[in-house]
């Protein structure tokens, strides 16, 4: 290497202070804290956005706030859990942790991935700045189905060209991903050593290139047809709105895999370390998550049973999804057996990964409900719906998210976090996120519509009880903030493994890691494999 | 496939301004395009401004890449992780374009037929449109309310089928370049990229022309429902890419001409290679399912 110098930087020495070190810095740590640091804030607007239409749904009638607003309430909150906090959480993980994980110096490609970054808050700049603008925000739901969304105000282009600032964002970090996994894998770490959390986010980046620029096209499609005069989703013209559903869904079913298979990872590191047993099915696992990933290309349409498809179609989409509970059971049978008749202990990040194990179950067995076409005609755009995708996503996606920022935080800052108040976060959330949710299953078997901000009164209980939950859920929140700003701040010192049951190189190295971790491989006897 | 490496640093470069200024670049010019499209008279002038900046990064990001390459900043190593970004960008800009090819077979050969009645839709056609017929190319619309009809489309035989010709002469060529790069003859390597821009740059004159030809005398235009439509943005999004091909390729022949690259260390001209014989293997896709079937 011609310029020795650089290397010899390894200690806490950033080349710029202030903000211009965040602003231009290629390091992954750095990159990695401010994905979380930003999906956080994200969190918090898009729960502000919940807030409020729990608020309204308090009772039947109008009260708080207009039906128009309430339907871009609903709108931007999926936008902004989904592109805002979720998917950037998950990057932000991957930042941290895969070149620790595999033994690499950094990411692949640093500046690139400065960018990836950089470019979330300039989107969601785009996005929610429409909140301000004459004819308000988008409204038509965050699947922009045409017709509806064509009549959206001056809204319309930002929220375009804020999917397609999103869009190369993901493509980007996706891309660095893979190329960080196949390249810079330390001498040893095959690809059968893997941890989980690496293996599923390599299958979750391949779901991203192969699905964004699909959205991409869509979006383009639509906004073609409200400036340019294009048919594509206009009958009249030959098109057809439907071939919109087509072609988003074919993004948006790997999309919710892009959500959920790294918090499959998680769980997958979790769990043997509080279980103090290696991962049970580790290949299977692999094998597993692989297959999802698959036939979530071959299921999209199940997002559209009511739609008018062809007899054929529905059959085929049905037997597809159905499928999938296959490789999701297969993980599933594998956490549990890796806690049989193991010494357990309950720390904070074990309390959320077996909440994430139990809870993401009943999600995905109404998953299972919906996938069949003649129950689905029943449940469509129903609460039942809503209470799905968010056992998933709230209690699957977002729960791993916390049981994961518990597990690693000491890690991260050195510090270990307040176990009681971590504790009180878990029970307080699991507690009112089932209270929030599970009524909103009763509301959907009932016949409660989704997206609509009043309803007739016989659904008056179940919804304030939903309101209830939801704002205990909300308010919980703050203490996830309290113990993450008190773990970063200061605490008990961390040891370098943290965990007494924990395996995987990013634990050989001190708490918190160098700015500059692996700059040389480590020992090949240092690689623990196959154990999670 | 990384035991080699362990005794090399892999190269992780200082911080960089460049990609927060890509991105200062392209939000201003989103923001520019978007209120241009809600009709605001300051939005081209910001659309502009984004375009300029843009342009500016593109020579300081590329800029540093290329001075840090002609250093011998990077190694194999390094160099494996630039091949895996490019091929999975490509990947990506395959499956943009298969959006609209989605768009063009779903129209092709499901929604313009159940318009007309096919299938079990024979309520659809007797209660919307009863007097549509179903056609490819479609120029007779269900309803030409907002639409204006096409007289005719642009066949496969005469501009197409020549442009399908210059494209693969221009996959001939670059590769001849690319041979001729691997054997060290620098004047090969130049008149080879530089046959391939002016193919390129041919292609995409002989393409203008046609949108001409189709706008003022065939009527076709993106208005003149679904067939305009997936025409124009098929062959649309084809030709820009074939456009930031050419300026990359030219920009390889800059860099030629001034004796950068080495038989064993090119990757650079690869990467454009590659984007090249991409570009090409869609307007194949294009020649078949656009113009000839």
């Amino acid at each position: 290497m011609s310029d020795a110098a650089i290397h010899d930087e390894h200690h806490d020495h950033h080349p710029y202070g202030g903000m211009t070190r965040w602003l231009t810095t290629t390091n992954h740590k750095d990159i990695g804290t401010m994905y979380l640091v930003f999906a956080l804030i994200m969190f918090f607007i898009g729960g502000a956005m919940a807030m409020v239409i729990r608020l309204e749904l308090f009772q039947p009638g109008l009260q708080f706030v207009d039906p128009v607003f309430f339907n871009s309430m609903t709108t931007m909150h999926a936008l902004v859990m989904i592109f805002g906090a979720v998917m950037p959480a998950w990057t932000g993980f991957a930042n941290w942790l895969i070149p620790m994980m595999i033994g690499a110096p950094d990411m692949a490609l640093p500046r690139l991935n400065n960018w990836s970054f950089w470019i979330l808050p300039f989107a969601f700049t785009l996005l929610l700045s429409t909140l301000f603008m004459p004819g308000g925000g988008p409204a038509g739901g965050w699947t922009m189905y045409p017709p509806l969304v064509l009549q959206t105000g001056a809204a319309f282009p930002f929220l375009i060209f804020s999917i397609h600032f999103m869009g190369a964002s993901s493509i980007a970090g996706a891309i660095n991903i893979i190329a960080t996994v196949f390249n810079l894998r330390a001498p040893g770490m095959t690809l059968m050593k893997l941890p989980l959390f690496v293996w599923t986010w390599i299958i979750t980046a391949f779901l991203l290139i192969a699905s964004m620029p699909v959205l991409a096209g869509a979006v383009t499609m639509l906004l073609t047809d409200k400036f340019f005069g294009t048919a594509f989703f206009s009958a009249a013209g030959g098109g057809d709105p439907v071939m919109f559903q087509h072609i988003f869904w074919f993004f948006g079913h790997p999309e919710v895999y892009i959500l959920i298979l790294p918090a499959f990872g998680i769980a997958s590191a979790i769990i043997p370390t509080f279980a103090r047993k290696p991962l049970f099915g580790y290949a299977s696992m692999v094998y597993a998550a692989a297959s999802i990933a698959f036939l979530s290309f071959i299921v999209w349409a199940h997002h559209m049973f009511t739609v008018g498809m062809p007899l054929a179609g529905e059959l085929f989409f049905m037997y597809a999804t159905v499928l999938i509970a296959v490789p999701t059971g297969v993980k599933v049978f594998n956490w549990v057996a890796t806690m049989w008749q193991s010494s357990m202990t309950f720390e904070t990040p074990m309390l959320f990964a077996i909440a994430f194990v139990v809870l993401f179950t009943i999600g995905g067995f109404s998953g299972l409900m919906l996938g069949v076409t003649p129950i689905d005609f029943q449940y469509q755009d129903t609460y039942f719906v809503v209470a799905h995708f968010h056992y998933v996503l709230v209690t699957g996606a977002i729960f791993s998210i916390m049981a994961g920022t518990y597990f690693w935080l000491p890690k991260w800052t050195g510090h270990m976090y307040d176990e009681g108040l971590g504790k009180l976060h878990f029970w307080l959330s699991t507690i009112s996120v089932n209270v929030l949710f599970f009524p909103q299953h009763f509301l959907g078997l009932a016949g409660m519509p989704r997206r609509i901000p009043d309803y007739a009164v016989q659904f008056a209980d179940w919804n304030m009880v939903s309101s209830i939950g939801g704002f205990v859920f909300g308010g919980s929140q703050i203490l996830f903030l309290v113990v993450i700003v008190k773990c970063v701040r200061g605490g008990q010192k961390a040891t370098d493994r943290v965990w007494e049951g924990a395996h995987g190189l990013e634990w050989t190295l001190p708490s918190p890691p160098p700015y500059h971790s692996f700059s040389t491989p480590p020992a090949p006897a240092t690689i623990e494999g196959g154990m999670r | 496939m990384t035991n080699a490496h362990a005794h090399h640093h892999y190269y992780v470069p200082d911080p960089s301004r460049w990609p927060i200024t890509a991105t200062i670049a392209i939000f201003t010019m989103f923001v520019g395009g978007a209120l241009t499209l809600d009709e605001q008279t300051y939005g081209p002038k910001i659309l502009l401004g984004g375009f300029v900046l843009f342009v500016y990064m593109l020579f300081g990001w590329f800029g540093d890449v290329i001075r840090e390459s002609e250093k011998g900043t990077y190694g194999h190593w390094e160099d494996t992780s630039f091949r895996m970004g490019m091929m999975w960008f490509i990947f990506s800009e395959v499956m943009f374009f298969a959006a609209f090819f989605g768009a063009l077979f779903y129209a092709r050969v499901l929604s313009v037929p159940w318009l007309a009645g096919a299938g079990a839709k024979a309520a659809t056609h007797q209660f919307l449109w009863p007097s549509f017929i179903t056609d490819w190319p479609l120029l007779q619309v269900p309803n030409n309310y907002g639409f204006k009809e096409a007289k005719d489309v642009i066949g496969a035989w005469g501009v197409p089928a020549l442009n399908t010709a210059i494209l693969l002469t221009s996959g001939g060529t670059v590769t001849w370049a690319h041979w001729a790069l691997k054997k060290n003859n620098r004047g090969q390597l130049i008149l080879g990229l530089a046959l391939t821009v002016a193919l390129g740059a041919l292609f995409v004159g002989l393409q203008a022309k046609e949108y001409g030809h189709a706008y003022h005398e065939l009527g076709l235009t993106l208005n003149a429902g679904i067939y305009g439509a997936t025409f124009f943005m098929l062959t649309g999004f084809h030709g820009f890419h074939v456009t930031m091909g050419t300026i990359m390729l030219a920009t390889i022949l800059a860099r030629s001409i001034r004796g950068h690259f080495k038989p064993d260390h090119h990757f650079a001209f690869e990467a454009v290679a590659w984007y090249w014989h991409f570009v090409d293997v869609v307007w194949i896709g294009l020649f078949i399912f656009v113009y000839w079937l």
